[in-house]
C-alpha cells in the first residue's frame, strides 16, 4: 500500500511543480497578482508530496518490503538499518528521489526568504525552479520509477552494493547533491533576472549567499567522495580524474568563478552578463554531470544503472533548460551595460583573471572528460584520457591563479595600487619562500621543482590572506563575517595547495609479500605482519590482518586491514587501515593469500594527505561564514530591483 | 551582439556530440577485462566429479575452451544453463566450469538434474582461482585460445545471441573436437 501512496504523491508533486512553473512564469508576464500568489502554496504542497514519497520509499527499505523492485535490488534483510536508509540513494531511481527532495527543500528555503524580494521577481525565481523540478519529476516517473512492484515478490533482496556500505559514502550523495541542486537557485535567479530584462547590484546581493552555501556543500561533497575513494578502494589515490569525479568538479570550478564574479557585480555593478552566464553554466554542468553519469555515454567505475533511454530524456531536458536559458541570455544580455570602469591592478582585474583561469580550468577538464566520447562519435578509435593529460593542463591554469591570489585579495577596488601593502606582501612572499624551502629540503630532504613552488604559493596565500584581518584587528576595526569567511576559505585553499604539493612528491608506496612474523621497512617505519584471522560482520565474512608499525623500535600504530566478502553479492572489498603518525598517513591494504602463510600487502606512506580533506572542510566553513554575513539578511531593497539603474558603487572598507 | 550567441552555438554543438554518443552507448556493455590478451591464470583444483583427481589448467592448453564461472547459489547461472547446454551440443568449443564457493553435493545434484554442459568442472572452495581470474560476480565466461591467452570475457548470463555473435566468430573455422 505504501509504495502506491508514494507513487501517487510523486504524481501529485509533478502536477504541483507544473502549476508552480506556470503561475510563476506566466503570472508576472500577464501581471496577474492572484496567479503569482498561488506559487508559494504550490511550492509548499510540492515539498510535502515529495517528502511523503521519499518517506514511503524509506519505509519500504526499513520494513524490508522486497515486493518493491528497487528495494529488492538494493537491500537485504541482513543489511544494517543505517544502510537500509542510505540505500535509498544507493542506485539510480532513489538518487533521483533524493535530488528532487533536496530541490524541493531549497525551493521552500527560497520561498521563505523571498519576503525580501520584489513579488514579481520572487514568483519568477520560484517558477524557474518549478520547471527544473517538473523536468526531474517527469524523468523519474517516466523512466526511473522507484515504486515498481515485483510479482511475485523477491524472497530477499540482492543487497546494497558492498562498496556503498560505508559511513562516508552513505552521507556523500546527500551533501554532494545539496551542492549540485543549490546551483539551481543561482540559475533560477539568473533566469528570473533575464525574464525581467533587468539586473542590478541588489540582484547579486540576493544571489550571493545562496550560491556560496551551495558551493560550500559541493566542496564538502567532493572532499567526502575523494576521502572515501582513498580509504575504501584500496588504491590509495585521492583523485582519479574519473568522468564522474570530473562531473562534480566542473560545476565546482565554475561555481567558484561565479562566487567571485558575483562579488564584483555586487560591489561594483560590473561583469553583469558574465555573472549571468556563469550562473547558467554552473547549473548546466551539474545537469550535464547527471547526464554523463546516468546515460552510459561515458564508461566509468561509477556508471551504475546506465541506460541510453534515460540519456535521451536527459538530453531533451538539457536542450529545453540550458538551450532555453542560453537563448534568453543571447536575447537579454546585450542590454546589460556596466558603466563603471576599473584600472589594471585593481581588485576587479584580479577577479577577472580568477574567473578566466577558473573557466579555462573547467574547460580543460571538460575537454578531457568528453574527448573519449568525441573521438568515439567521430570514429577516431577509442581514446583514454587520464592523469597524464589532466595533471599538467590543470596546473597550467592553477599556477597563475594561485600566484595572483595573494596580490588580488590585497588589491583595492577600482584603483590599481597596492599602496602601503606592497611592503607587507613582499615580506610575506619572502617568508613563504624561506618556510617552503625549510619544509621541502629540511624535513623531506629532496623534492621536485614544483614542490617548493607549490608549498611556497600555499604559504604565501595563507600569509597574504591574514594581512587584512590582522590589520583590522590591530586598528580595532570590526571584522564582518564576509571578510572573515573569505579569509578562512583562502587559508583553506592555501593549506590544500601545501598538502597537494607535498603528497604528490613525497608519497612512498610499496607492495610487499610477508609471512606471519616477518617485517618490511618502508620509509623510516617498520611494518611487522602478525598474521591473519577470520572476521565476521552482519552481512559479510572475511579475513583481517594485524600489522604492527614501529619506528626506530618504538611502537607507532597497529593496523588492521581487511578483505571482506559480502555474502549476497559475493563481492570482495578491501578495507584499508589508516593511522596517522607525525603528520604521515600510514596505509595498509591486504592483498592476496600467496600460500604458505604469505600474504601480499600494499603499504603507503603519504605525508599530509589528511590535510587535503581538512582544507576542503575549512574552505566550506569559510563559505558558510561568508554567506551568513548580516549584510545579506538585513538588506531590504524592494524598490531597487525594479529601479534598474545601478546604484553608486559600495566601496569595500 | 554575436558574442552573446556564442554560448548557445557551443551548446548546440555539444548536444550533437552527446546525441551521437547516446546512439553508440549500447555497444559499450562489455566490461573490458585486464586479462584480455594475457595468459589465462594458472590453477590446479579438485575435479567436481572426482575430488581425488586434480584439474590442472596447463592440461587445457593446446585447444580453444570456454571457462565458465558458476555456482548453485547464483540465480543467473540457472538462467544461462540452457545456453550452456546449447554450447555443449554444438561441440565446437568445450566448456570448462569453475564451481565457485559452492557445496560439492549441491553442485553435483544441480548438474545431474539440469544436465551437465561441462567437459570438466574444477572446484574453487576458497575463491582463490576466481580472484586470479578477476571474477567479481557469477556467472562470467572467458574464451581462451590454444596458446592459453584469454581472448574474450563476458559478464552475466550467457545468451544464444552472445554465443552466436560474440563468441563463435572469434573461434577460427575448424571446430575443435570437444566433449
Amino acid at each position: 500500500m505504501l509504495p502506491e501512496l508514494g507513487q501517487f504523491a510523486l504524481i501529485l508533486a509533478l502536477l504541483l511543480a507544473g502549476l508552480q512553473a506556470f503561475f510563476g512564469i506566466v503570472g508576472p508576464m500577464l501581471g496577474r497578482e492572484r496567479w503569482m500568489a498561488a506559487v508559494t502554496p504550490a511550492v509548499a504542497g510540492q515539498f510535502v508530496m515529495v517528502a511523503l514519497a521519499a518517506g514511503c520509499l524509506i519505509a519500504a527499505f526499513v520494513g524490508n518490503d522486497f515486493s518493491v523492485a528497487y528495494v529488492a535490488d538494493n537491500s537485504n534483510s541482513a543489511l544494517p538499518l543505517f544502510y537500509r536508509v542510505s540505500a535509498l540513494w544507493g542506485a539510480h531511481e532513489g538518487s533521483l528521489v533524493l535530488w528532487i527532495l533536496l530541490l524541493a527543500g531549497w525551493t521552500v528555503a527560497v520561498a521563505v526568504g523571498a519576503g525580501r524580494l520584489p513579488p514579481r521577481f520572487a514568483a519568477r525565481v520560484l517558477g524557474v525552479l518549478g520547471v527544473v523540478s517538473f523536468g526531474f519529476l517527469l524523468f523519474t516517473l517516466a523512466t526511473s520509477n522507484p515504486f515498481l512492484r515485483l510479482d511475485p515478490p523477491a524472497a530477499d533482496g540482492a543487497d546494497l552494493n558492498p562498496i556503498l556500505q560505508d559511513p562516508a559514502l552513505a552521507v556523500h550523495p546527500p551533501i554532494l547533491y545539496t551542492g549540485y541542486v543549490g546551483f539551481a537557485v543561482a540559475f533560477a535567479f539568473a533566469c528570473a533576472a533575464m525574464l525581467e530584462g533587468r539586473m542590478d547590484q541588489s540582484w547579486a546581493r540576493w544571489t550571493r549567499p545562496w550560491t556560496t552555501v551551495a558551493w560550500a556543500f559541493l566542496t564538502c561533497g567532493i572532499a567526502l567522495g575523494s576521502f572515501w575513494a582513498y580509504y575504501e578502494l584500496g588504491w590509495g589515490g585521492f583523485w582519479f580524474w574519473d568522468p564522474v569525479e570530473n562531473a562534480s568538479f566542473m560545476p565546482w570550478l565554475v561555481g567558484t568563478a561565479l562566487v567571485h564574479s558575483l562579488a564584483v557585480t555586487d560591489k561594483r555593478g560590473l561583469f553583469k552578463s558574465w555573472t549571468l552566464l556563469l550562473a547558467i553554466l554552473a547549473f548546466s554542468l551539474s545537469m550535464l554531470g547527471t547526464f554523463l553519469v546516468r546515460s552510459g555515454v561515458l564508461v566509468s567505475v561509477h556508471s551504475f544503472a546506465a541506460d541510453p533511454r534515460r540519456g535521451v530524456f536527459i538530453l531533451a531536458f538539457l536542450v529545453v533548460m540550458v538551450g532555453g536559458a542560453l537563448t534568453l541570455y543571447a536575447w537579454r544580455a546585450p542590454r546589460l551595460r556596466s558603466t563603471a570602469g576599473f584600472e589594471l591592478g585593481a581588485r576587479e582585474s584580479f577577479l577577472l583573471f580568477n574567473n578566466v583561469l577558473l573557466v579555462i580550468a573547467a574547460a580543460t577538464v571538460f575537454a578531457g572528460t568528453l574527448a573519449p566520447l568525441i573521438s568515439d562519435a567521430l570514429k577516431l578509435g577509442t581514446l583514454s584520457v587520464g592523469a597524464p593529460y589532466f595533471n599538467p593542463t590543470f596546473m597550467l591554469s592553477m599556477l597563475p591563479l594561485l600566484s595572483l591570489l595573494a596580490l588580488g585579495i590585497n588589491a583595492g577596488w577600482k584603483r590599481g595600487r597596492l599602496k602601503d601593502k606592497e611592503r607587507t606582501l613582499l615580506l610575506t612572499l619572502l617568508a613563504a619562500a624561506v618556510l617552503a624551502c625549510a619544509v621541502v629540503f629540511g624535513i623531506y630532504a629532496h623534492g621536485k621543482v614544483l614542490t617548493p613552488v607549490g608549498v611556497m604559493l600555499g604559504i604565501w596565500i595563507i600569509l597574504a590572506s591574514l594581512v587584512d584581518p590582522l590589520d583590522r584587528w590591530r586598528r580595532s576595526l570590526s571584522l564582518p563575517r564576509a571578510v572573515l569567511g573569505m579569509t578562512v576559505a583562502h587559508v583553506g585553499l592555501g593549506l590544500a595547495v601545501i598538502a597537494l604539493a607535498t603528497v604528490q612528491s613525497f608519497t612512498v608506496e610499496r607492495d610487499v609479500a610477508l609471512a606471519a612474523g616477518a617485517s618490511a621497512r618502508v620509509g623510516s617505519y617498520d611494518f611487522r605482519f602478525e598474521g591473519v584471522r577470520p572476521v565476521e560482520g552482519p552481512n559479510y565474512g572475511g579475513t583481517g590482518a594485524l600489522v604492527v608499525v614501529t619506528r626506530g623500535g618504538a611502537p607507532v600504530a597497529i593496523l588492521t586491514p581487511q578483505k571482506r566478502q559480502y555474502w549476497v553479492q559475493r563481492q570482495l572489498t578491501s578495507v584499508t587501515s589508516i593511522r596517522m603518525s607525525r603528520g604521515n598517513n600510514l596505509l595498509v591494504a591486504l592483498g592476496d593469500d600467496l600460500g604458505a602463510g604469505r600474504w601480499s600487502l600494499r603499504i603507503q606512506i603519504r605525508p599530509l594527505v589528511s590535510l587535503i580533506w581538512l582544507a576542503a572542510l575549512i574552505m566550506a566553513v569559510g563559505g558558510t561564514l561568508a554567506a551568513s554575513d548580516r549584510r545579506y539578511r538585513t538588506e531590504r531593497a524592494r524598490e531597487s530591483a525594479t529601479a534598474g539603474a545601478a546604484r553608486p558603487a559600495i566601496q569595500s572598507p | 551582439m554575436s558574442r552573446f550567441l556564442l554560448p548557445l552555438a557551443v551548446f548546440a554543438l555539444l548536444v550533437v556530440v552527446l546525441a551521437i554518443g547516446i546512439r553508440h552507448a549500447p555497444e559499450k556493455d562489455i566490461i573490458a577485462s585486464p586479462l584480455i590478451g594475457k595468459p589465462a591464470p594458472h590453477f590446479a583444483l579438485p575435479d567436481l566429479a572426482d575430488p581425488a583427481h586434480t584439474v590442472d589448467s596447463r592440461s587445457l592448453t593446446g585447444r580453444w575452451y570456454l571457462f565458465n564461472v558458476w555456482g548453485t547459489w547464483c540465480f543467473e547461472c540457472r538462467a544461462e544453463h540452457d545456453t550452456l547446454l546449447e554450447v555443449r551440443n554444438a561441440a565446437i568449443v568445450p566448456l570448462v566450469g569453475l564451481d565457485w564457493k559452492d557445496d560439492d553435493g549441491e553442485a553435483r545434484a544441480w548438474l545431474a538434474q539440469l544436465g551437465n554442459p561441462y567437459q570438466v568442472v574444477a572446484v574453487d572452495h576458497s575463491g582463490r582461482a576466481a580472484i586470479d581470474w578477476g571474477v567479481y560476480g557469477a556467472p562470467e565466461t572467458f574464451l581462451v585460445n590454444p596458446q592459453g591467452i584469454v581472448v574474450y570475457k563476458y559478464v552475466g548470463p550467457l545468451t544464444h545471441e552472445v554465443w552466436t555473435h560474440d563468441i563463435l566468430p572469434r573461434v577460427p573455422g575448424h571446430p575443435v573436437a570437444g566433449s
